[in-house]
């Protein structure tokens, strides 16, 4: 990759990284490595640094040069946007091309995760792609049992190839079922096991659509969904899920494909759920995208564009899926066989929404790997193609898990206590999924990862997430609790959706979260926990034995620092401090400095008698609070009348 | 009028009383003066005690034989009665009706309740005017106590005690008084100790289309000003509508009168607006039929966050010339009372650390709301389901308490109290036991005498045990300037008020207890700590093996 870089380094360049609530733009240098941007502050007291990994650019832009410089403006995968002012124009043409070209790679070979080795030897390489293990998963739900085996039916990706080769049916299934139902269905995805629900019997299955077309039918197809009736042994019947709007459903007959004839399928019930397509979604995310860039937008402009995104209502309907499954199954104890098209997308979400929801193991830390494993991974999920790693066709890139993940951030606003992780566990996923710094997420299925020999070329990324996962912890948790047991039965009412601020909106994030402060004194009773045993101890040695111990000094962390952390400082004074921290992914965190730090007051110069102009008193105040107060002018390229960019000098 | 008239049927029984969230209670149903009474008889009695003054409207459904009345309530809560009987039916729903809308205030609950709890501390007693001058004389002399208004002939919606600027005699003061609209000369509302700037309130000045000037207007407010420097006048109306307030002998302070301030229009919405968007935002968060596009299209229709967006950066924009600016700041809208209230309140909560106590909080509303003669009585009157337009009724208070609530969200820390204190004020501005949020102003009060007749909410509250459950587990006390943002992504949809009763609370309270657990444990294992260390360092002196080591 070297060789795309035409300049390695760039000096006096301004930086303006506003997503981790920066307002002013920082001087320094910029560095082009052959995976990341690196910016080092030129203040001498901090030296910040910001990495960008390449990989994680999805756009450079190049908006119109400005009196006192070229600007260059890097949009990331998650949603970041870094503003660049770059003194000579040549300097900033060569970073254009350069980081055009290095973060669109054109073969898996030029990802950062094969170049990537963190410091670990080959042995722990290996474990770590076995530190999840989905025969376990699938033993913990209770399979293979009498009503469930493992069929080899597809070892060495015979009959379907975005299958994995370990795959469970109905016991009843007989190879040939298999093999035929594989031929009626859309790349053979045939109806599999997805999860198995011990307390009803009930299962989901996932498979794609029918070859049906407008007449077609086949005999092992319907022979096999008749098995995963029989695989529960209670109920009468089965839900055939088909989790795409029935109009399109419907359209597919024409090609040959569509969805189950109630006719020709004895005991099924149809169900159409009405998630859009991946195109629908892709354009949707866009729109959400830029509310969430909105500068000082109105309440109206916010409302309107949040409607207008149409991206809660999608969130809704793929929530509303995984409900309906998991009401099916737990309270019904009716099997449900789920698919859309392929089965990859739509199929996937709603599948692992209703694992989460029936199953309190998958709202664990170590049980959301799993489920993503499952679901996702291992069923073929087409993971280089939806998150684009490779620079391919953009029609096939769309924000399906990015779905899933934010249902589970749903999820937890209504049940707090639920869930062993929090939001930054969902974020750092979410992040891993496009940053290909591991091989986890690489390649569209299980075949195309052995064939890339990813295990050997590669780390996977569970491991190191389990390894900081005192991070990821939810201080709320509760195993005990009512709503961590058992169920979710959310509320799908659309007031119950809220934007998802930790992803679509950083800058505006709460400056004090109650979370990370119980995390901070749920810290410090551990220690307090240890400093109390440490006594009793040494009194007891006191008191009975006098030998002469080292005083036990246990580093106290003074809980009144850490509330002042969480607690509103005062703008004039900490305002323009730069970040202190040198560490670019935690640098946001650290920042707790208000969103809204206002500047001096716009109303200077008016004429109060001026009635045309006075109105500007306000619009001044608006925008300046609303967290974009940067800009005096509401030109996101503003580099030209930016004050803070300016003025920073 | 005895209230025996009013209540043709006492008493009805196999009642099926329907709530959100709970199950059904069948029971009998009874009336009284102030209450509509449902008791199962079961003998884990569970009852409904519902004072008439809750209920904002009913309605009235047959099926057959069968009535059922539908109660829409002030706290935005809705049960239904099932009552077997068509007469019956109908003569309990006209009783509701007439006894849910009495007209004269000394007929209210307040003056026949008799508190079932020892009074410790008399809350009328608890924030008197003087009080507060005294922590203002420790900071400044250049106010003074004026009891100019002493028997309210001067201003009939302030308290008989205002803080006024030293130098500004009382005969200056009753001049002013005629040029404000409704006396409302200006006050001080706040006086912000770390930079010595003040905030002020008043009423419009009444200049008319004339330009009438007041030189004694002009002199009063020029001396809260410090040599060379200048004020801030924040007017809560657009120009446009100060403009035509001119016509009706309202309007503003016109630059060439007033060199020393300048002049800032906001866009604060009148009273009908605010009541209108009220019910607009109750009648979209009751429609559980809606898709996600109507729920956020209605939403945006009804205004309501526009209208917290605008309130909040309003205050934000007072505070910031305190503060920030270094300059005097003096509020109005028109009357005084409502706009211009919402602003000086917030801005205190932004820069006084004290306002975000829960005593502070219980002063700012008795001297800024209800001393500073904002009329409850009117404004409460009606709440989301009320079908009297044009009336005076609006959700002003209301409106506050969202804002505040907007800046709790965003400050989890820095309030000592909870968000079930700001709902229960709620739900007592609408409809209570106590007498506080009676009357109009403090004339109103001493006129029903309130003071000896009925109990304060404050005492109440002020007990150990109301004071746990409203306290906030992670205050501690921040002495700084909150700045809340008022970005719209930032505001949010007041759930604990406008879901209440859509949405069950279950899991978020489970939330709210373990939190609580998590403090409380911390702060245990702390004081336990804090006796080993204590008990070690003990033993560690008394060892002479450790003295010489």
């Amino acid at each position: 990759m070297m060789e795309h870089i035409r300049t390695p380094k760039v000096e006096q360049v301004r930086l303006l990284d506003r997503s981790s609530g920066q307002r002013k733009a920082a001087v320094g240098t910029l560095y082009l490595s052959a995976t990341h941007t690196i910016f080092v502050e030129n203040n001498p007291e901090t030296r910040k640094e910001t990495w960008i990994l390449h990989s994680m650019v999805s756009s450079v832009e190049r908006p119109p040069p400005s009196p006192v410089g070229s600007q260059l403006l890097l949009r990331s995968k998650d949603f970041r946007v870094f503003q660049l002012l770059i003194p000579n124009e040549r300097d900033c043409l060569d970073l254009h091309a350069s980081l055009t070209r290095l973060s669109k790679p054109e073969k898996y070979s030029e990802l950062y995760c094969m170049s990537f080795n963190p410091n670990v030897n080959k042995e722990e390489r290996e474990e770590s792609w076995s530190f999840i293990d989905l025969m376990e998963d699938y033993k913990r739900m209770g399979v293979p049992n009498n009503l469930w085996v493992c069929t080899m039916a597809n070892s060495e990706y015979r009959i379907c190839d975005t299958y994995s080769s370990e795959l469970f049916v109905p016991k009843s299934a007989t190879p040939a079922v298999i093999v035929g139902s594989s031929r009626f269905r859309s790349r053979g995805r045939f109806p599999v096991l997805s999860y198995f629900h011990q307390d009803t019997l009930a299962a989901v299955c996932r498979c794609s659509q029918p070859l049906s077309g407008f007449s077609g039918r086949c005999t092992e197809d319907e022979m096999m969904l008749q098995a995963i009736m029989k695989s529960n042994p209670g109920s009468e019947y089965i839900y055939v899920v088909d989790t795409r709007p029935k109009l399109n459903a419907m359209a597919n007959k024409a090609a040959g494909k569509g969805y189950e004839n109630e006719d020709h399928y004895t005991n099924i019930k149809l169900q159409f759920i009405g998630i859009e397509n991946i195109h629908v979604m892709r354009s949707s995310q866009q729109k959400i995208i830029d509310v969430g860039e909105l500068r000082a937008p109105s309440m109206t402009d916010f409302l309107w564009g949040l409607e207008n995104s149409g991206w809660l209502k999608h969130i809704k309907a793929v929530l509303d899926a995984g409900a309906f499954i998991a009401r099916a199954v737990a309270d019904e104890g009716v099997s449900v066989l789920v698919h859309c098209s392929d089965g990859w997308d739509r199929t996937a979400q709603a599948c692992s929404v209703a694992s989460v929801l029936l199953d309190p193991f998958y709202r664990t830390i170590k049980g959301l790997m799993v489920l993503i494993e499952r679901d996702w991974v291992s069923f073929g999920h087409k993971f280089s193609h939806r998150y684009g790693h490779l620079d391919t066709d953009p029609k096939e890139v769309s924000p399906v898990i990015d779905q899933f993940l934010e249902c589970v951030w749903q999820l937890s606003e209504q049940f707090p206590c639920a869930f062993e992780f929090n939001e930054s566990f969902l974020t750092q996923i979410h992040l891993h999924i496009y940053s290909s710094q591991y091989g986890t997420f690489l390649g569209n299925c299980q075949k195309e990862r052995r064939d890339m020999r990813l295990c050997e070329r590669s780390h996977s990324v569970w491991p190191q997430l389990w390894k900081e996962r005192a991070q990821f912890l939810n201080p709320l948790y509760k195993a005990e609790l009512t709503q961590s047991q058992g169920i979710l039965r959310p509320n799908t009412s659309p007031f119950c959706f809220k934007m998802w601020k930790g992803l679509y909106n950083r800058t505006e994030r709460p400056t004090q979260a109650p979370v990370d402060l119980l995390s901070a004194v749920r810290a410090e009773s551990q220690q307090l926990e240890e400093e109390l045993t440490n006594h009793e101890e040494r009194i007891a040695a006191l008191s009975g034995r006098p030998i002469t111990w080292e005083k036990i000094d246990v580093p106290r962390r003074k809980i009144n620092q850490s509330y002042l952390r969480f607690c509103g400082p005062d703008p004039p004074t900490i305002y323009h401090y730069p970040i202190t921290s040198s560490d670019p992914d935690r640098a946001h965190k650290l920042c707790h400095v208000p969103a809204n730090q206002t500047p001096p007051l716009q109303v200077r110069g008016h004429n109060p008698d001026d009635f045309s102009d006075l109105e500007s008193g306000v619009a001044d105040f608006s925008r300046s609070s609303s967290g974009c107060d940067y800009s005096k002018d509401q030109n996101v390229n503003g580099f030209n009348s930016t004050e803070g960019l300016i003025g920073a000098h | 009028m005895e209230f025996a008239e009013l209540i043709k049927t006492p008493r009805v029984d196999g009642v099926v009383l329907h709530r959100p969230f709970l199950p059904t209670v069948e029971g009998t149903l009874c009336l009284t003066g102030h209450h509509l009474i449902l008791s199962s008889r079961q003998d884990n009695t569970e009852e409904l005690w519902l004072l008439h003054s809750n209920i904002d409207a009913i309605e009235k459904r047959f099926v057959g034989s069968l009535g059922s009345i539908i109660v829409k309530c002030k706290d935005l809560r809705i049960i239904k009665l099932d009552i077997p009987g068509m007469d019956e039916c109908l003569n309990i729903a006209s009783s509701i009706e007439a006894l849910s809308t009495l007209d004269s205030v000394s007929l209210m609950y307040p003056f026949f309740y008799r508190p079932m709890f020892e009074v410790i501390e008399d809350g009328w007693n608890t924030f008197r005017p003087a009080d507060a001058f005294k922590d203002l004389e420790s900071m400044t002399d250049e106010w003074r106590l004026s009891d100019v208004n002493k028997d309210f002939s001067i201003c009939l919606s302030y308290a008989p005690l205002v803080a006024v600027p030293k130098d500004i005699d009382d005969e200056t003061l009753r001049k002013v008084a005629t040029f404000r609209h409704g006396g409302r000369f200006p006050v001080l509302s706040y006086y912000h100790k770390k930079n010595g700037m003040v905030m002020m309130r008043a009423g419009q000045p009444l200049t008319g289309t004339s330009g009438r000037r007041c030189k004694e207007d002009e002199k009063l407010i020029n001396a809260t000003l410090r040599p060379g420097k200048r004020g801030y006048i924040i007017d809560t109306r657009t120009v446009n509508v100060a403009q035509q307030a001119k016509a009706k002998g309202g309007g503003f302070e016109s630059e060439a009168n007033y060199p020393q301030w300048r002049r800032i229009h906001k866009a604060i919405e009148r009273s009908n607006v605010l009541q209108e968007s009220l019910i607009k935002l109750v009648e979209a968060c009751n429609d559980q039929t809606h898709s996600m596009d109507r729920w956020l299209s209605k939403l945006e229709a009804s205004n309501w966050q526009t209208h917290v967006k605008e309130i909040l950066t309003t205050a934000c924009l007072a505070a910031q010339c305190i503060d920030r600016e270094g300059a005097s700041v003096l509020v109005h809208g028109t009357e005084g009372t409502d706009s211009t209230l919402q602003v000086t309140s917030l801005a205190q909560i932004i820069l006084d650390p004290a306002s975000r106590t829960i005593r502070g909080f219980q002063n700012l509303v008795e001297r800024e709301w209800l001393q500073a003669g904002h009329p409850f009585q009117v404004r409460c009157s009606q709440s989301a389901y009320s079908n009297t337009k044009s009336r005076q009724e609006a959700p002003v208070f209301l409106l506050f308490l969202d804002c505040v609530w907007q800046i709790l969200r965003q400050f989890p820390c820095s309030f000592e109290f909870n968000e079930s204190f700001l709902v229960l004020l709620f739900e007592h501005a609408y409809a209570s036991q106590f007498g506080t949020f009676l009357g109009n102003c403090a004339a109103d009060r001493v006129k029903l005498g309130l003071l000896e007749k009925t109990v304060s909410l404050w005492s109440w509250v002020n007990r150990q045990q109301e004071l746990e459950r409203l306290t906030n587990p992670l205050y501690e006390a921040n002495s700084l300037v909150i700045w809340p943002s008022v970005a719209p992504q930032s505001l949010l949809l007041w759930e604990g008020v406008f879901l209440r009763w859509n949405r069950s609370s279950k899991c978020l309270d489970e939330a709210y207890e373990e939190m609580v657990h998590i403090i409380e444990y911390n702060k245990e294992l702390q004081s336990k700590v804090n006796t080993l260390r204590r008990q070690l360092a003990q033993l560690e002196t008394e060892d002479p093996l450790l003295q010489s080591p």
